[in-house]
C-alpha cells in the first residue's frame, strides 16, 4: 500500500492476507487515475454530459430549509461480498457503495461522492451569497454525507451534522445508531465504531430506511466524531416517516426513506432557531422504492 | 522447547508429515464440544485450531460460520472459550493449540489482555484471520509479549517480499493457504505452492502447515495424500474437517482414517 488508509486512529485495512494484492492493485489504480488528467477530464465530461451535473439547489421555501436534489441488512451483504472475493479477486472488482471498507474503499469513494459538497458549495454561494449555518445528511455507512462534508470540512463556520438511524429508539437496541451508540471495533476491513456487545460480537441494528441498517460506519465519520469536526445525532423511524410525508405534501418530492432523516432533523433545527438559518440537506436518493412501504406504514390506500 | 518445536521434532523423527484439526469452540455446546475436542486427539491429530466464535467471519465459509453460530447461539462467551482451552490444556499436555479468531473480538479485551489471558490458558499460537501484515505490527507484540506465537498467513499471490517478511515475523508455524476462497468451500487445491514453501523455507519460517476444508467427510486426506507426495518438499498438512458429527463416537471415525492416510503420506522436510 502506498498510504495508510487511516483518518486519524480509524480506518486500516483488515482483511484476509489473501485480498491484500487486490487492494493494493486498487489502490495503486485509483491513485494513478486522480494524476492523470485523461481521466479525469473524461469523468467530467461524462459527469456533464451523460450524468446531467451539476444537479441544481432546491429551495424549499414551503418546508422553510434549503434542500439539494441528491434488504435485507447490508452487514450480511458486506460479508458475502467479501467472501466472494477471497475466491474470485484475478477476475473480480469489488464495487463497495459506502465509504466502509478496508483502505481504499473509504478514500476511493469519498474523492468520487464529493462533487456533492463541491456543486452544493458553490451553488449555495450563488444563491445566498454566504455559506449555509449547517450542511446535514443521513448516515448508514456515510457515502452521501462524506460526499456533502469533504468541501465543507476546511469552512469552520459550517457545522457537519450527520443524521443516524434512532430506529425506534436510541435507548433500546433497534436502531443503527453507530456513532452515539456504538464503540471503538474492526468490521468489514476498517477499524471504526461498532454496535457490539462486550466482547465484540456485532449486534443486529435495526431501521426502517434499509441503508441506514448498518452496525459500523465509514471510518472518516469515526475520526470527524473524535476530532469533533463533525456532530451526530438520531432521527427515530416515525420523525422519519413524518418528514417523508411533508416533503411529498408541501414540495412534490418523494424522498428515499434514507434523506428524510436527515430532512427530520433540518426541519427540528429549523424550527428552534430564532432566525432564518441557512440549512443545506442532502436528498441523497430517490423515494420511488420506499412509495410502497410508506403507504403502508403512513395508513394510506394506493 | 515449544510445544510446536517438540512436534515437528518428533515428525521429523519419524520422518512424516504432522496433521491438525480444526474445530469451533463451544460448537454444538460447551459439554460436547469438550467430547470433540478429545476425538480429535484420539483420532490422531498431532495439532489442534480451535477457533473462538466471531458473529461475522469473513474469512470463512458457510460450514465454520454455521459452527460459530451455533456456538454463540448456546451462549458461548469468549471468557467460556479460554476456559474451554484451559480445560483441554489440563487433559492433554503436549499437544500444541493454536487459536484462530477475528481482530474485532481481540481488540474488544485490548491485544495485551487477550493474548495474556490465551497464555495463562495454555495456548500456543494466534491467528487472526481478518490481520494481514499490512496491520500485524500490534498483534505480534501482543503476542510474543505474553509468550504467543502469532501465526501468520502466507497466500500464494503474496510478493516474494512480502513472503520474506512473514517468514522472518511469524511464529509456531506458517499457515499456508492451500487454495484461494474461503474455508471448507471447495474441493481441490488450486494455489501453486512449490515456489512458496521454497521461498518460505530458504528465508527461514516457522514449519509451513497447509490449510484447507473439505466438502467431505471421509475422504479430504486422499486428495492431500495425493497433492502432497513424499520428497516435494512440504512439511505437513491440515485437515479441516467441516462436517458437523452427531456425536464424538462419528468424529472418531470420520477423522481416524485421514488422520492416519496423511501422515503416512505426508513427507517431512
Amino acid at each position: 500500500m502506498r498510504q495508510s488508509g487511516r483518518f486519524g486512529e480509524f480506518g486500516g485495512a483488515y482483511v484476509p492476507e489473501i485480498l491484500m494484492p487486490a487492494l493494493e492493485q486498487l489502490e495503486a489504480a485509483f491513485l494513478d487515475a486522480q494524476e492523470d488528467e485523461g481521466f479525469q477530464a473524461e469523468l467530467a465530461e461524462l459527469l456533464a454530459r451523460y450524468a446531467g451535473r451539476p444537479t441544481p439547489l432546491t429551495r424549499c421555501r414551503n418546508l422553510g430549509a434549503g434542500v439539494t436534489g441528491g434488504g435485507a441488512g447490508l452487514k450480511d451483504a458486506i460479508n458475502e461480498a467479501l467472501r466472494d472475493w477471497t475466491a474470485s479477486f484475478e477476475q473480480t472488482h469489488y464495487l463497495l457503495g459506502t465509504v466502509a471498507g478496508p483502505h481504499p474503499f473509504p478514500l476511493m469513494v469519498r474523492e468520487y461522492q464529493r462533487v456533492i459538497g463541491r456543486e452544493a458549495r458553490a451553488q449555495i454561494l450563488e444563491y445566498e451569497g454566504r455559506l449555509p449555518d449547517a450542511a446535514i445528511a443521513c448516515v448508514g455507512g456515510g457515502s452521501n454525507a462524506i460526499g456533502l462534508f469533504a468541501d465543507f470540512i476546511g469552512d469552520e463556520e459550517v457545522a457537519l451534522i450527520g443524521v443516524e438511524a434512532a430506529g425506534k429508539g436510541l435507548d433500546g437496541s433497534d436502531h443503527g445508531a453507530t456513532l452515539l451508540r456504538g464503540s471503538r471495533g474492526i468490521l468489514h476491513g476498517a477499524e471504526t465504531y461498532v454496535l457490539q456487545d462486550g466482547d465484540g460480537q456485532v449486534s443486529d441494528s435495526w431501521s426502517v430506511s434499509a441503508g441506514l441498517d448498518y452496525p459500523a460506519v465509514g471510518p472518516e465519520h469515526a475520526h470527524l466524531k473524535d476530532s469533533g469536526r463533525a456532530e451526530y445525532v438520531g432521527v427515530e423511524d416515525a420523525a422519519a416517516l413524518d418528514a417523508f410525508a411533508q416533503l411529498a405534501r408541501h414540495e412534490g418530492i418523494i424522498c428515499a426513506f434514507e434523506s428524510a432523516h436527515a430532512l427530520a432533523h433540518a426541519l427540528a433545527v429549523a424550527e428552534a432557531a430564532e432566525d432564518e438559518p441557512v440549512l443545506l440537506v442532502n436528498l441523497s436518493g430517490r423515494g420511488d422504492k420506499d412509495v410502497a412501504q410508506a403507504q403502508k406504514l403512513l395508513g394510506l390506500s394506493a | 522447547m515449544s510445544r510446536y518445536d517438540a512436534m515437528f521434532e518428533r515428525a521429523r523423527e519419524r520422518r512424516e508429515g504432522v496433521f491438525g484439526g480444526f474445530l469451533m469452540l463451544g460448537d454444538p455446546d460447551r459439554a460436547r464440544s469438550d467430547l470433540l475436542l478429545d476425538a480429535l486427539v484420539e483420532g490422531g491429530a498431532d495439532m489442534v485450531e480451535l477457533g473462538i466464535p466471531f458473529s461475522d467471519p469473513i474469512a470463512d465459509g458457510p460450514v465454520i460460520e454455521a459452527a460459530a453460530n451455533r456456538a454463540l447461539a448456546a451462549g458461548i462467551r469468549t471468557a467460556d472459550c479460554f476456559a474451554m482451552i484451559a480445560d483441554f490444556r489440563a487433559r492433554h499436555p503436549e499437544i500444541p493449540v493454536g487459536i484462530l479468531t477475528y481482530a474485532n473480538l481481540v481488540s474488544a479485551r485490548g491485544r495485551e489482555a487477550f493474548a495474556r489471558e490465551l497464555a495463562a490458558a495454555g495456548a500456543d499460537s494466534l491467528l487472526v484471520a481478518d490481520v494481514p501484515l499490512f496491520e500485524a505490527g500490534p498483534y505480534l507484540s501482543a503476542a510474543r509479549d505474553a509468550g504467543i506465537a502469532p501465526v501468520l498467513i502466507a497466500a500464494g499471490n503474496a510478493p516474494d517480499e512480502r513472503l520474506r517478511e512473514i517468514a522472518r515475523r511469524g511464529g509456531g508455524y506458517t499457515y499456508c493457504l492451500a487454495r484461494a476462497g474461503v474455508t471448507g468451500e471447495r474441493e481441490g487445491i488450486d494455489l501453486d505452492h512449490g515456489p512458496m514453501l521454497a521461498l518460505l523455507k530458504a528465508a527461514g519460517a516457522p514449519p509451513p502447515i497447509l490449510g484447507f476444508g473439505s466438502r467431505r467427510k471421509r475422504r479430504p486426506a486422499g486428495r492431500v495424500a495425493r497433492f502432497r507426495r513424499p520428497n516435494e518438499g512440504g512439511d505437513a498438512a491440515r485437515l479441516t474437517p467441516i462436517q458437523r458429527p452427531r456425536a464424538a463416537e462419528d468424529f472418531s471415525a470420520c477423522t481416524e482414517s485421514p488422520y492416519r492416510l496423511v501422515r503416512r503420506h505426508v513427507s517431512s522436510y
